[in-house]
């Protein structure tokens, strides 16, 4: 039988007052997977199911060329991240997973600009660029592209920067994540 | 030696004696091999009744159900099967052809993508990319199927490299760094329970599938009779508990409007029946005011908890289960112990009573229960004609199977009245779709059963509607001298959604008429199967012995009160309080 058993019809605030447990507070789950075809469809999977959108996913190999490293953000409340991790511990090509500790953790994420920069411009742009310490690694007479590495907040916080240059397109990696310390992630 | 003869020979070193199928292009290497391999086949009528045979089997043995289809439609078909055995921990394999390698990902015919479908059913599946990888694919699929928590597991071979010719050796291990379940439990933990459980004035039991799966019932005895803990099992966990006591018949009071000539043994003392949706009012109303409940092997299931905000407002939790996911996924557990629950069982035992707990404690708590058990006793208004009331059905037919078949069911009121009225003495004679409730599971359930367990007696109980899902398999009961004997409760109604419509929804029936189609009887008979139709209560419980008597499959129209409600109830999104009925 389908719920609610009353015959009234349930309001859109009801709805998305049921629905809507989101706290905003940002996951970085760091997964260590056997280097098998479909492990990022079953994990991808647990998430789509429960309507989680995954904001930044990277995939790529590890010391062991058995054994693949994803690491992926998620916007959630607490629960209903744990209530995936447990599930994600359940996939059996699932060998290790961390909810990091952004106190705990170094994050970084790779940032590709390409910026409209024609002639008069282009120094204000070069000084904002230092002070990011970007790297330019294309240049035309009309647009640069420019490297940035850091955290989320630092590639968002020089986006806000260029844009009003004319920001032509922008790539990013998403997070890669390791844990302070001696310690394995 | 071809794969597929190196696939028979891993079959066979996993001990399979039987496998439910049907052949198609894609498995025709598999089904040459078939031939030689001395593994008996089943030829069933659609792939889904392969798959909930299987699963039947699964279920009334304990051993993995094996079931095999070819690529394409052959594996959608098995989509409901693989869902049923996920949702309900049934360990079973599933084995699907697929087109060639060169033809993957080009619609080529009876091209489906089978590994893509399936993810998020399966508990693990297996995509052959080499014909080198079978065997170890076939015996760690068996070994992720029953191990931990049990389920289903898919392997799909192509075509092609199911002909590929490699060398066999059997495979002593399995590989699987990711795959380690916990079974043990926690010791500390174990002895916080105990010491909870002794502190505790008003606790439960509350038994689900788990107890079932590990083969945990006598531990499940065990630990409830060392002290007088009241226990009450969920729909899956009928039969963890035994329902009766040991005292045969006797004086005891008959049910409530227990009618006609049926009568039971006396109920387990520590017994409440189960729980739920459409539990008894003991077993509900002691989870409500419980001060202590003990969860083993059961998943707070919505049809469990009612409004989960005002479920058991009063009480801790101790939750035991082989899964670690399932632990605080509704409720909060005070005492989390992962692992299966013979282990833990055992162990809590020996805890227990090395605390020497005072029984006397309990006895208030018993006072109530007795309390609510006699002013609330499972029952109903019996007719005062020939009319069989669906509830008196069920009691028949316990009587004229002794209590002692294996019954399997399809899903809606009839399952609720078997659940509450047929009394399950032992587990695995239980069999249903809980979880996923489907329609058409039981009649290919009771089948996979039969061919388990040949030496009991296996029932079906089914709807008028649900048993149409999937009556194709009577030819398989024919052919291969599958002893099922089918009750069909035929009130004319999708019965349960009837209820629904009725006192939900204001009396608008909306399609939910079944008619007088078709003729069971006849069809019965074109099947290849006996037919039969009761419709007199005062012979009903002779007639369905004599039905039993018969040889061969046999199908009885039970022509059963139309418009009859399942009772009590708990309205979906209420606390079991409110019970009605």
């Amino acid at each position: 039988m389908g719920e609610p058993a009353t015959k009234e019809p349930l309001s859109l605030e009801e709805l998305q007052a049921s629905g809507n447990l989101r706290t905003g507070r940002k996951h970085v789950l760091s997964i260590l997977v056997e280097n098998k075809s479909g492990v990022l469809t079953r994990i991808a999977g647990l998430f789509a199911r429960r309507g989680f959108n995954i904001d930044t996913l990277t995939v790529g190999p590890t010391d062991d060329e058995q054994v693949s490293r994803v690491t992926l953000t998620v916007d959630g409340a607490l629960h209903p991240i744990d209530q995936v991790t447990k599930q994600l511990h359940k996939l059996v090509n699932v060998l290790k997973i961390r909810d990091l500790e952004p106190d705990d953790t170094v994050a970084r994420e790779l940032a590709l600009f390409k910026v409209a920069a024609d002639g008069a411009q282009r120094g204000e742009l070069m000084q904002i660029i230092e002070i990011f310490r970007g790297k330019v690694v294309d240049v035309t007479k009309r647009s640069l592209v420019i490297e940035v590495t850091g955290t989320t907040e630092k590639v968002e916080a020089f986006e806000s920067m260029v844009r009003p240059f004319g920001l032509i397109e922008m790539m990013r990696t998403g997070e890669i994540a390791i844990s302070r310390g001696r310690g394995e992630t | 030696m071809r794969a597929v003869d190196a696939l028979m020979e891993c079959l066979k070193a996993e001990g399979v004696d039987v496998v439910f199928g049907l052949p198609g292009g894609a498995n025709l290497p598999t089904y040459d091999a078939f031939v030689d391999a001395g593994i008996r086949h089943i030829l069933v009528r659609h792939e889904a009744g392969g798959g909930h045979a299987a699963e039947g089997y699964a279920k009334a043995t304990g051993r993995v159900g094996v079931a095999f289809a070819t690529s394409g439609p052959g594996a959608t078909n098995l989509i409901t099967p693989i869902t049923d055995a996920m949702m309900d921990s049934v360990p079973v394999v599933f084995i699907t052809g697929q087109v060639r390698t060169e033809l993957l990902g080009t619609d080529g015919f009876q091209e489906a993508d089978t590994i893509g479908i399936t993810m998020p059913i399966v508990k693990h599946s297996f995509m052959i990319q080499d014909p080198l990888e079978i065997p170890r694919a076939i015996h760690e699929a068996f070994y992720v199927a029953r191990s931990g928590r049990p389920g289903p597991v898919l392997v799909d071979i192509p075509q092609d490299l199911s002909r590929a010719d490699i060398p066999y050796e059997p495979v002593a291990d399995v590989r699987l760094p990711g795959y380690q379940p916990t079974l043990e439990g926690n010791q500390k933990q174990i002895r916080q329970a105990a010491k909870a459980l002794v502190a505790s004035r008003r606790p439960v039991i509350y038994a689900g599938g788990g107890v079932v799966n590990a083969d945990a019932s006598e531990e499940l005895v065990e630990f409830a009779t060392c002290d007088r803990f009241p226990v009450t099992c969920t729909l899956m966990g009928l039969g963890a508990f035994p329902a009766f006591g040991d005292t045969a018949d006797g004086d005891s009071d008959p049910p409530a409007g227990g009618g006609g000539r049926a009568r039971r043994r006396a109920p387990h003392p520590q017994w409440l029946g189960m729980l739920g949706m459409h539990g008894t009012r003991a077993a509900n109303y002691a989870m409500d005011e419980a001060d202590l409940i003990c969860a083993v092997g059961a998943r707070f299931d919505d049809r469990v908890t009612g409004k989960l905000s005002e479920f058991a407002p009063r009480a801790k939790f101790i939750h035991i289960d082989v899964d670690p996911a399932e632990i605080s996924k509704n409720v909060p557990a005070h005492i989390p112990i992962v692992g299966d629950a013979k282990h833990v069982l055992s162990k809590l035992v020996v805890e227990y009573r090395a605390l020497s707990a005072d029984s006397a404690r309990l006895a208030e708590w018993w006072e109530r229960i007795e309390g609510w058990r006699k002013q609330y006793p499972l029952g109903y208004e019996d007719s005062s004609d020939s009319e069989i009331k669906p509830q008196y059905m069920i009691q028949a037919l316990h009587e004229a199977t002794g209590g002692e078949a294996i019954v399997t069911s399809d899903v809606g009121q009839h399952q609720m009245w078997a659940a509450q009225y047929y009394g399950f003495p032992a587990p695995r004679r239980w069999i249903n779709s809980g979880g996923l409730g489907t329609m058409g599971f039981g009649l290919p359930a009771a089948m996979g059963a039969a061919v388990g367990c040949p030496d009991r007696a296996v029932c079906c109980i089914a709807g008028d509607g649900s048993v149409q899902m999937n009556a194709q398999e009577l030819a398989t009961c024919a052919q291969e001298r599958i002893p099922i004997k089918v009750f069909i409760m035929n009130n004319g109604y999708l019965g349960m959604v009837r209820q629904w419509q009725e006192l939900f929804w204001d009396k608008r029936y909306s399609h939910v008429e079944m008619g007088p189609y078709p003729d069971f009887v006849k069809l019965a008979e074109a099947y290849g199967a006996t037919g039969m139709r009761f419709e007199d209560k005062a012979t009903l419980v002779d007639d369905m012995k004599r039905a039993i008597d018969t040889a061969g499959p046999v199908v009885v129209d039970v022509k059963v009160t139309r418009e009859e409600n399942t009772y009590p109830m708990i309205p979906a999104g209420q606390p079991a309080r409110e019970m009605v009925g």
